[in-house]
């Protein structure tokens, strides 16, 4: 069975090499620019581990490396995220967790057994003696399944290279490239980098047309602006990219950052720094929402419309914001069935064009209501919807039972604020933005001088608002070097008021209280 | 704002349908998009200035006696809001729509034709197709139905044989 796409009323999905790689031993089919996740999912593999300690299967969640589900063994190197590898012919995968793999685990039976015998906590209770406690651990500790270590150790000291440069953007989605267009059109020298072997961040899988207005590219299809963005880039010669590079930490200041581009260790001397990292997916609490087949919304587009491959026959969707509502309809122009949309509120939370767009093709949109359990025992086979009263409480006897094979979660993403806040930037949770956000000033720039957070990561919104805030942060950042002159300052101003216009709207009421909470005088 | 419970318009939110006499002259752009968004390729699109809207987060009013059919706004909008509509002298009518799925639709297809809500409410004939290539792979498709029928078409979806 191929799980692979092959027409597409948007896109067109040019694959690679054939090439074989070896799951726990077995050949599957492959093609280069494939992740690992991807490929084995398309050969229909669908546990792709097991949970610490009740060995339940897990499958992937989010597919861009953020939360750990799809770690296996792969040559040999054990807990690498297999949605952020690419396959290589003869390449040797295995799961690292359950015996004697995480398909087949005869562990699995802690699931039914664990708490009856061992409850939580109970080593400490039930061995007493530190010498069989310290052998119970170690065992315990195996069963867990985070792959066996090298047993080589380096020593010496690691090889780096040093690169300078005047603005550093971390992220290439469309805050970042925005930033390193309008920094780098005044003559700034910057660097952007992205950990994946592409820009466009979450661009590159919206292929429906975008809102916002014209002058800012909406009416265009998500997965072109990336394009058009990346073009412009590339004219600029005092902007350079470096792709596959992750940089891990920041350090004195921000006057020192380190990367890792794919084996190489970068130490990378900024003047000024643009967080630009974005953002991931939230998940939901409900009965078996481990089980493999509930998904990320953003995990599935990935899959869908980056690689080409069906996440399933047929989806519920949790959440009706516009990446539920959106991505239903991507789902359907896939070909792939969608169930009915659910969302907890009493009312839609996305634009109401969406909802309709859906509506008229005949996916029922519950409001008021929410997924109570996912059905089936090693994938999802089912779901159990319920509506909700007055204090969001299931009505009882209102359930209703849901055929999908797969679960979309929808319900909103958090800033992926970690590099922020490991440089020091004073940090503050604020739900209108989606999580813990950076203070920063109206020019985004954070709690310390010389370090600006643009986009998502610095409060949820969307592609336009992460164009217009990287712009601002970027122009800044420039002005403050003493690049740009005049012009520049006042292009400055200038989209300011854009954003502010922008934000004027009652969609844009909540990100304006929410930034109102974290705001610092400039 | 009813319609945010259910995703779709009732008949007491529709705006204003062009009068019979005007859907009669020439073909019409009819826009649902009530909801205030931030959103505006349609009035920017419009080169006869019939579609109003203040400010970028301001729902599209359509002027009909302007607009001239054109179709510019339905080519960029990303709601898939606008439907032409149009009263032939043949006493037919006409919806002319966005379409962006697999299999594309060519002149001379049947289709069903489907309600706000998705039912289907009868069947009419592609007449005409802007092929995908030429919009982005957003294709525009115009369909014969019953004139009644054209206050209520929203989609429509091939008949397979
Ligand atoms: C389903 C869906 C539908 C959407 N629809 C719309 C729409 O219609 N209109 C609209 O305007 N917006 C839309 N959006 C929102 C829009 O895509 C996002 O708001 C926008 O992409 C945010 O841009 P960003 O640059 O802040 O972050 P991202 O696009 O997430 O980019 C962040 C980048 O940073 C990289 N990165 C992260 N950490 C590191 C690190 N440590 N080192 C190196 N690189 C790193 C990541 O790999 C990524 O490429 C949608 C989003 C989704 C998920
Ligand atoms: S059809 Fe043409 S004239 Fe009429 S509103 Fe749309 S763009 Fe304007
Ligand atoms: S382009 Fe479409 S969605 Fe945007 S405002 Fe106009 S009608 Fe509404
Ligand atoms: S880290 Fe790979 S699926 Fe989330």
């Amino acid at each position: 069975m191929d799980g692979r796409l092959v027409d597409h009323p948007i896109l067109k999905f040019e694959r690679g090499k054939e090439v074989t790689i070896y799951f726990n031993g077995k050949p599957i089919k492959a093609y280069e620019g494939e992740t690992v996740a991807a490929a084995l999912y398309a050969a229909g593999v669908r546990i792709f581990s097991r949970s610490f300690r009740w060995h339940r299967p897990r499958g992937f969640f989010c597919a861009i490396g953020k939360c750990s589900a799809c770690m296996m063994e792969v040559d040999g190197i054990p807990n690498v995220r297999t949605c952020k590898v690419y396959v290589r012919d003869g390449m040797q995968v295995r799961t690292q967790t359950g015996y004697p793999n995480a398909e087949k685990d005869i562990f699995a039976l802690a699931d039914k057994l664990i708490d009856r015998f061992y409850p939580h906590g109970s080593h400490y209770t039930k061995f007493t003696n530190p010498l069989i406690r310290d052998f119970v651990l170690s065992q315990l500790r195996k069963m867990t399944g985070f792959g066996k270590p090298p047993k080589a150790v380096y020593e010496g000291k690691a090889k780096h290279e040093e690169i300078s440069c005047d603005i550093l953007v971390v992220g290439g989605g469309p805050a970042g490239m925005s930033a390193a267009i309008n920094a780098g059109k005044y003559g700034a020298k910057v660097l952007l980098v992205d950990e994946n072997p592409f820009l466009g961040g979450q661009l590159v899988k919206q292929t429906h047309r975008f809102f916002g207005s014209a002058k800012h590219k909406a009416g265009t299809r998500g997965i072109r602006i990336a394009k058009i963005l990346e073009e412009e880039l590339q004219k600029i010669p005092n902007v350079m990219v470096l792709k596959e590079t992750k940089v891990f930490g920041i350090y004195n200041g921000g006057k020192e950052v380190g990367a890792v581009q794919k084996d190489k260790l970068l130490r990378i001397k900024p003047k000024k720094i643009i967080i630009a990292t974005g953002a991931y997916e939230r998940t939901l609490v409900f009965e078996n929402n481990d089980l493999p087949g509930v998904y990320g919304a953003g995990g599935v587009q990935t899959l869908m419309n980056v690689y080409g491959i069906y996440p399933g026959t047929r989806g519920l969707i949790v959440g009706s914001g516009n990446v539920g509502l959106i991505l239903s309809y991507q789902l359907m122009q896939a070909g792939v069935k969608v169930a009915a949309v659910v969302e907890a509120m009493p009312r839609i939370g996305g634009y109401f064009v969406h909802a309709a767009k859906i509506r008229r093709l005949g996916i029922p949109i519950y409001v008021r209501h929410t997924v109570l359990r996912a059905l089936g025992k090693n994938k999802v086979e089912g779901a159990v919807i319920a509506e909700l009263d007055e204090k969001w409480n299931p009505i009882k006897g209102s359930e209703k039972k849901i055929d999908c094979d797969f679960i979309c979660v929808a319900v909103g993403l958090s800033p992926a604020h970690e590099l922020l806040y490991q440089a020091g930037c004073k940090m503050k949770f604020v739900p209108e933005l989606g999580g813990l956000v950076p203070l920063r000033t109206i020019y985004n720039e954070t709690s310390v001088t010389g370090i600006y957070a643009a986009g998502d990561v610095a409060g949820i919104e969307e592609a336009t608002a992460a164009i217009m805030s990287g712009r601002i942060a970027s122009i800044h950042a420039t002005v403050a070097l003493g690049y740009g002159g005049e012009e520049a300052k006042k292009e400055l101003e200038e989209a300011v008021k854009d954003l502010q216009e922008f934000r004027a709207g009652p969609f844009g009421e909540k990100i304006v209280s929410g930034i109102a909470k974290c705001m610092l005088s400039s | 704002m009813k319609y945010l419970e259910r995703g779709y318009l009732e008949k007491d939110e529709l705006p204003p349908f062009p009068s019979e006499e005007r859907l009669k002259k020439r073909p019409v752009a009819y826009i649902e998009c009530p909801q205030p968004i931030p959103c505006s390729p349609c009035f920017e699109a419009c080169s006869v200035g019939a579609i109003k809207m203040d400010n970028i987060n301001d729902p599209p009013e359509v002027d009909y006696e302007k607009c001239t059919g054109c179709m510019s706004c339905l080519r960029v909008c990303p709601g898939l809001a606008v439907f032409i509509l149009r009263l032939r002298e043949d006493g037919k009518g006409e919806v002319t729509l966005q379409y962006e799925f697999l299999p594309w639709l060519n002149k001379g297809d049947k289709v069903e034709l489907l309600n706000r809500k998705g039912e289907v409410v009868g069947y009419g004939v592609v007449n005409w197709v802007l092929p995908p290539e030429r919009n982005d792979q957003t294709s525009l498709v115009r369909v014969e139905m019953d004139a009644s029928l054209i206050y209520d078409v929203r989609a429509v979806r091939k008949v397979r044989e």
